[in-house]
């Protein structure tokens, strides 16, 4: 099963490097992984998007609380959460098909953020499943390239998934 | 402001931070990055370094220390090849929750990434074989990652800790202030454990009809045998231990059932298959104790106590977890429990496993034998040398015939495996423990690994006795050769490549022996454990093709124990 693992961690030098060598060391399987400051800049935030049955998220879990750098681990897959992806997708265009993609980027409530007379670039945003939905649909068009910033996502509500909650 | 320290370089703070760590031994080997260490080392008096003979042997003799003394073991080496040598010794701790300290030099900061003389990215290599590790980039944050190294290396589940030291950060200035204290939020081991667990523990154990305590080595590490002594003498259980977990608890003591798992014997390994109740103290289900996983103590339920949290449930699902120091927890174990089961019928039934395939070897063919060196070491000794072994058949042995009775006497290589680890691990536990002998027990193979270090023992004249059980062979991939892979000796056999140990010794500055028989055991034995003016070695030419019985054959069930050679005339 799909797990969101958020993790809190030491803004350090090779904290990113630890964590990633964990997962590959011990075979944990890793779909998307992001890293940003968080709102206080020695701390980091990674949400990291795994799959497995239980016994394996619950070592993820044990073993992501064992890194000395790691402050906090929250698994999300349970909880209310917001949850956020961007994509960049450039897509080939021709007159005859110029207007539908731009139809199907509004449904999607994208943006075109470069045009030029072959091919036109769409920012979408959104929960993971909403980018899959629109790239499933420009597909046909023919991308050229995409680039996707990986999952992250926040508690609903007033319950933290912060190191100082619970 | 104005301060009224004044600045130190960082070399001078590398050692006041070791002063006020305690440390007494550093095991190094000078070189380039770290000559300016070395340059202040020239005039330090508050302790002792040991000259290696390679940073192999350095990190072993730090383990060999720690294991030994529970104090951390100190390794200094340079960049590059004197890192990277350092790595075997590394993952050695770290399987088996050794606490040592590894300083290694580093190209200086500017240079870091530019492929230049001697560098290699050591913090990126040992990442996942250290607890944790350093890269000091900076003067000023070099006395508080020292004593965060110690911290993280000794405390909680222990384990080694590296810190990479840039020259440049060596070479330049700051005040000196060392931290009181260690705030690491991400980092707080947990001490006890809790007592609600703990009291449904307590109950389960009263309730039990046949319960059965298998220790491992966080019992030693945590200084617990005395609470594990008084819990076993309480409650009446049998005791079982895993390979690090050897002197915990006396082998002499009626209560104790030796070592269970691959080689365990044959009593230890039928209690956990029938036991109703296990208690796992401070062991981590290894897959040399389990077996198949599927029939390992399935009539049990399970306590697991740990410290670490990663290692419950990890191998095996156990029914109370409790995670926790396993000195406090069996402290609080033992206050709680009031009354026990009558355990008589479990014990008789223990007693007939034992009569029904005891420990055994052949004594009578006039032949040298392993099992017999170490039972006359055994009984030479009392149970009470610290006895250092290397991996293989031996070590086995050792588990088996030598009868520890006090904790921190058994070092030994469990969750690495690696030969070459008992001749320097002897001589850091050497340097650790004066009031007792010191024993290297080796294989004519795994003795070679690290051969280089007897100079090391015989130039600062300890006592080490060096024993080599020389079968002429790799013995243990032999038995497995013979038993699992067609008997194909392949690349086994040593009886034309072997040097001459004696002369080796000799050549060494060691007194040393060599026989190939059974009656000078003895007396060589005797002269060993009494010269205690440098060391001592003797080779024992034992058995050729001598295997380990019992034999749980890997990832097998118990009822799959192979206890004895077959007659080729059985077979028939």
């Amino acid at each position: 099963m799909k797990h969101i693992i958020s993790v809190l961690v030491e803004n350090q030098f090779g904290t990113f490097n630890r964590v990633v060598t964990m997962f590959s060391g011990k075979g944990f399987n890793v779909s998307s992984l992001s890293i940003g400051e968080t709102e206080n800049p020695e701390v980091s935030r990674m949400t990291i998007v795994t799959s497995g049955d239980d016994k394996i998220i619950e070592q993820v879990v044990k073993q992501l609380n064992r890194l000395i750098d790691t402050i906090k681990v929250v698994d999300l897959t349970e909880a209310h959460t917001v949850q956020r992806e961007l994509a960049l997708v450039t897509v080939n265009y021709q007159k005859s098909t110029r207007a539908e993609i731009i139809d199907v980027c509004e449904i999607f409530r994208g943006k075109i953020v470069d045009i030029n007379n072959k091919s036109m670039m769409i920012e979408i945003t959104g929960p993971p499943e909403k980018i899959d939905a629109a790239v499933n649909v420009l597909e046909p068009f023919g991308i050229k390239e995409m680039a996707r910033s990986g999952n992250v996502a926040l508690k609903r509500g007033e319950q933290l998934s912060k190191e100082n909650s619970e | 402001m104005t301060s009224d320290k004044k600045n130190m370089s960082g070399a001078d703070i590398f050692f006041e931070c070791l002063k006020m760590e305690g440390v007494e031994y550093i095991f190094g080997y000078p070189g380039g990055a770290v000559l300016k260490l070395y340059e202040k080392l020239h005039d330090v008096d508050f302790l002792n370094h040991i000259l290696v003979r390679h940073e192999q042997g350095a990190t072993h003799m730090a383990e060999g220390y720690a294991k030994a003394t529970g104090k951390p073991g100190v390794v200094l080496v340079t960049s590059g090849p004197g890192a990277t040598n350092t790595v075997t010794g590394i993952a050695d701790a770290y399987m088996d929750s050794v606490p040592i300290v590894v300083f290694t030099g580093q190209v200086p900061t500017h240079l870091i990434g530019n492929d230049a003389f001697q560098e290699a990215d050591i913090v990126g290599i040992t990442r996942p074989i250290t607890k944790h590790n350093f890269l000091v980039r900076d003067v000023k944050e070099l006395a508080s990652t020292i004593r965060k190294a110690f911290y993280i290396a000794s405390s909680g589940r222990p384990g080694p800790v590296l810190v990479d030291l840039p020259k440049d950060v060596i070479n330049s200035e700051c005040e000196f202030e060392y931290p009181n204290e260690v705030e690491m939020r991400g980092y707080k081991p947990k001490l006890y454990g809790h007592i609600n667990q703990i009291k449904k523990a307590a109950t389960m154990i009263q309730n039990a009809k046949r319960p059965l305590f298998y220790v491992g080595g966080g019992v030693i590490m945590s200084g617990g045998h005395r609470e594990l002594h008084l819990l076993a003498k309480e409650t009446g259980v049998p005791v079982t231990m895993t390979l690090q977990g050897l002197g915990a608890f006396p082998m002499t003591d009626k209560q104790s059932l030796g070592m269970l798992g691959m080689h365990g014997t044959y009593w230890a390994n039928q209690a956990v298959n029938n036991c109703d109740l296990l208690v796992s103290l401070g062991a981590r289900f290894d897959d040399r104790v389990t077996g198949k996983i599927e029939s390992f103590a399935n009539k049990a339920y399970k306590i697991h106590v740990d410290i670490d949290p990663t290692c419950i449930d990890k191998n095996v699902l156990v029914d109370l977890p409790i995670v926790g120091d396993v000195k406090h927890v069996m402290a609080e174990l033992a206050s709680e429990i009031n009354q026990m089961n009558d355990l008589t019928d479990w014990w008789n039934k223990i007693e007939d496993w034992k009569n029904e395939c005891p420990l055994t070897f052949e004594s009578n063919d006039g032949r040298l034998r392993s099992e017999h060196i170490i039972t006359k070491l055994s009984e030479l000794t009392n149970g009470n040398a610290v006895v250092v072994t290397d991996v293989g058949q031996h070590q086995m042995w050792t588990a088996q015939y030598y009868k520890y009775t006090h904790p921190r006497s058994n070092l030994t290589s469990g969750g690495l495996g690696t030969m070459g680890f008992s001749v320097p691990a002897a001589i850091g536990a050497s340097f650790g423990v004066k009031d007792r002998p010191v024993v290297s027990l080796n294989g004519d193979g795994g003795f070679q690994m690290n051969i280089q270090e007897l100079i090391t023992a015989a130039y600062y004249k300890l006592p080490i006795k060096f024993i080599i059980l020389n079968n002429s062979f790799l013995g243990m991939v032999r038995q497995w050769q013979e038993l699992f892979h067609a008997e194909k000796f392949s690349f086994t056999d040593l009886s034309h490549s072997n040097p001459d140990f004696k002369k080796v010794g000799e050549a060494f500055g060691l007194k040393s022996f060599s026989t190939d028989n059974p009656k000078d055991v003895e007396s060589i034995l005797k002269e060993m454990l009494e010269y205690n003016e440098g060391p001592t070695l003797a080779e024992f030419k034992v058995v050729k093709e001598d295997m380990v019985f019992p034999i749980i054959p890997s990832g097998a069930s118990i009822n799959e124990m192979i206890t004895k050679r077959l007659d080729p005339k059985e077979m028939m």
